[in-house]
């Protein structure tokens, strides 16, 4: 991490701080400023967290470890992830899921050698109207099937 | 009745702008709130029988009643969690229509004398976690958010806090245990939230559609809200309808709407024509339902005494071309990925029940794997902490009664 981001990161992270009774309530929202910054939680983001929050670095290890949109592993500059549930699953999730697999040349969990693309399953998105669902990061795309799924890829620089 | 009330202007654009929503009546339930005593607005709730939206369908005047009349400071945490798989009306609410929520969340605050509510948001929701953001801002931009709200002498400040993907959060008092910064584990009740909640201090919890029609009830009072719906259940429901139906989507409908109206009415009949196999009625936790089961009223009472739940109103809908195992194969995976391992029967029963599944689904099932499912639902039934375990073994334990043909056929016989 360079001087200058650790900078912006300990900025943003002092300005979540006071929003709360007590500073370690803040935790949540300081991980996910670490993530969206650096794309993943090193060990120096734990600990640079857990100083500005004043508690131990053992105790943001432990919550790091227990959220699953958390990740200690750095991930490709697309996060896929492909809703596994049962309404997407009757729509026909699987087979998407499958179809991007093979379109990417990866398994689940991986990331394909350029670093672009990054392949999970999640559980219920809370968009079952638009089964299935995946997203691409923060955005949510629905209805998909193969053709939506090409279009979406190539869309992705 | 088909009139809808919560989502009435749901069809307008940018009526997540402030003054888009303030032309269409805006705030007045606010304005008319601040007029009134707390402890009016408290007993109009109560008389409205508006019961909890969430999941556990508990009267939500009664919960503001329990919290103590102390001088320390109290919380209101939104539960905008949404996990429940099948559920997605809350974010329809949040992305169509914040600024309704906001001032749900107002009159409660003023109701509860709290001074700081939180919205906690699954993670995965963030554009609208955003979308609330500018919302709160809007809000205390006009006056009705921040110190001295319309010179009545209230302050409120609302904090959105996101979660970062765990099912187990939408628990109230894992969610708590999430907002303090910690890892989502339910706590052990009694002490309930209402006395010793958020930081220890007296804690209101309670869903984003169960805010949202706070204002609705104190702009046309609490008799109207109940003709609305039952004596005992009062309003409407947003029903999230998916699955196999011709039109998936959110309904919002009288509480007591006939099941069976839902799906072949308002949601369009299943999908190509074909038959109906079972309904999920209330979210994944809720036991399934057979095509001859449907004639139920969609309210808490109805649909428990069916033996299941209405839960949070999210009803799945499968066919006949889906064979059961596939839907116990998703039940029991989600119930082991989320069970937040703090209990030993919920965190080994419900993996060791999935891994029998995946076995009987492979074709390598054995002789009295349908038992020992039922065994060890049993085993995790009101033995842990939280409802987690229940959620678990319910749903379970109805598809194995029901669907038991159909998957003893799987096994050597």
């Amino acid at each position: 991490m360079s001087a200058q981001l650790f900078e912006i990161i300990k900025k943003e992270i002092e300005a979540i701080i006071p929003r709360y009774p007590k500073k370690e309530a803040a935790l949540l929202p300081a991980l996910h400023v670490v993530q969206r910054k650096l794309g993943f939680i090193p060990p120096e983001g734990e600990r640079l967290v857990a100083q500005l929050l004043e508690i131990k670095p053992v105790r943001v290890r432990e919550v790091v470890t227990f959220y699953t949109m958390f990740t200690r592993k750095p991930l490709g500059k697309y996060l896929l992830q492909v809703c596994s549930n049962l309404s997407c699953s009757l729509a026909g999730g699987e087979l998407i899921l499958e179809y991007l697999k093979t379109k990417l040349g990866i398994k689940v969990g991986e990331t394909t050698p350029d670093g672009r693309f990054t392949l999970l399953t999640v559980e219920c998105l809370g968009a079952c109207d638009q089964a299935p669902c995946l997203m691409v990061n923060d955005d949510l795309y629905g209805q998909l099937n193969k053709d939506k799924i090409d279009d979406l890829i190539n869309k992705l620089d | 009745m088909n009139e809808k009330v919560l989502t009435r202007y749901f069809d307008i654009p940018h009526l997540y702008n402030i003054d888009v929503y303030l032309e269409k009546g805006g705030y007045e339930a606010v304005r008319k709130a601040l007029k009134l005593k707390p402890e009016e607005i408290i007993e109009e709730v109560k008389k409205a029988n508006l019961r909890g939206r969430g999941g556990a369908g508990f009267p939500a005047g009664l919960k503001w009643s329990f919290v103590p009349k102390v001088d320390k400071p109290k919380y209101l945490c939104v539960n905008a969690d949404e996990g429940e798989p099948g559920t997605f009306k809350d974010r329809f609410i949040m992305s169509h229509n914040p600024h309704l929520l906001i001032e749900g969340i107002i009159i409660t605050c003023y109701a509860v004398d709290i001074h700081l509510a939180f919205i906690y948001i699954r993670g995965e929701y963030e554009k609208i976690a955003r979308r609330l953001e500018s919302a709160i801002e809007e809000a205390k931009r006009k006056g009705f958010l921040g110190s001295d709200i319309l010179g009545s002498g209230f302050n409120l400040e609302v904090v959105v806090h996101r979660g970062a993907g765990a099912y187990i959060c939408g628990e109230e008092t894992a969610l708590l245990e999430s907002l303090e910064g910690k890892r989502g584990h339910p706590r052990l009740k009694p002490p309930f939230p209402a006395s010793v909640g958020l930081f220890q201090m007296p804690t209101v919890i309670n869903n984003v559609e169960t805010i949202a029609n706070v204002p609705l009830i104190i702009l046309n009072g609490a008799d109207w809200f109940l003709n609305l719906g039952k004596p005992k259940d009062g309003g409407t429901r947003l029903f999230s309808v998916s699955g196999m139906v011709e039109r998936p989507g959110v309904f919002e409908l009288p509480v007591g709407t006939p099941l069976r109206k839902i799906i072949y009415e308002y949601a369009g009949g299943i999908k190509n024509g074909r038959k109906l196999k079972g309904v999920i009625p209330g979210g994944m936790s809720a036991p399934i339902l057979l095509p001859e089961e449907i004639d139920v009223p969609m309210d808490c009472e109805s649909v428990f005494n069916k033996g299941s739940m209405l839960g949070s109103a999210a009803i799945i809908v499968i066919d006949e071309s889906v064979p059961i195992i596939e839907v116990l194969r998703k039940v029991t995976k989600f119930y082991s990925h989320e069970s937040c391992g703090q209990c030993t029967p919920c965190r080994i029963g419900t993996s060791w029940i999935n891994k029998i599944v995946e076995r009987i689904a492979s074709g390598k099932g054995g002789k009295g794997d349908i038992e020992e499912i039922e065994r060890l639902a049993l085993q995790i039934k009101g033995r842990t902490l939280c409802p987690l375990g229940d959620a678990a073994a319910m749903p379970i334990l109805a598809i194995v009664n029901k669907y038991r043909h159909e998957l003893e056929a799987m096994l050597p016989q």
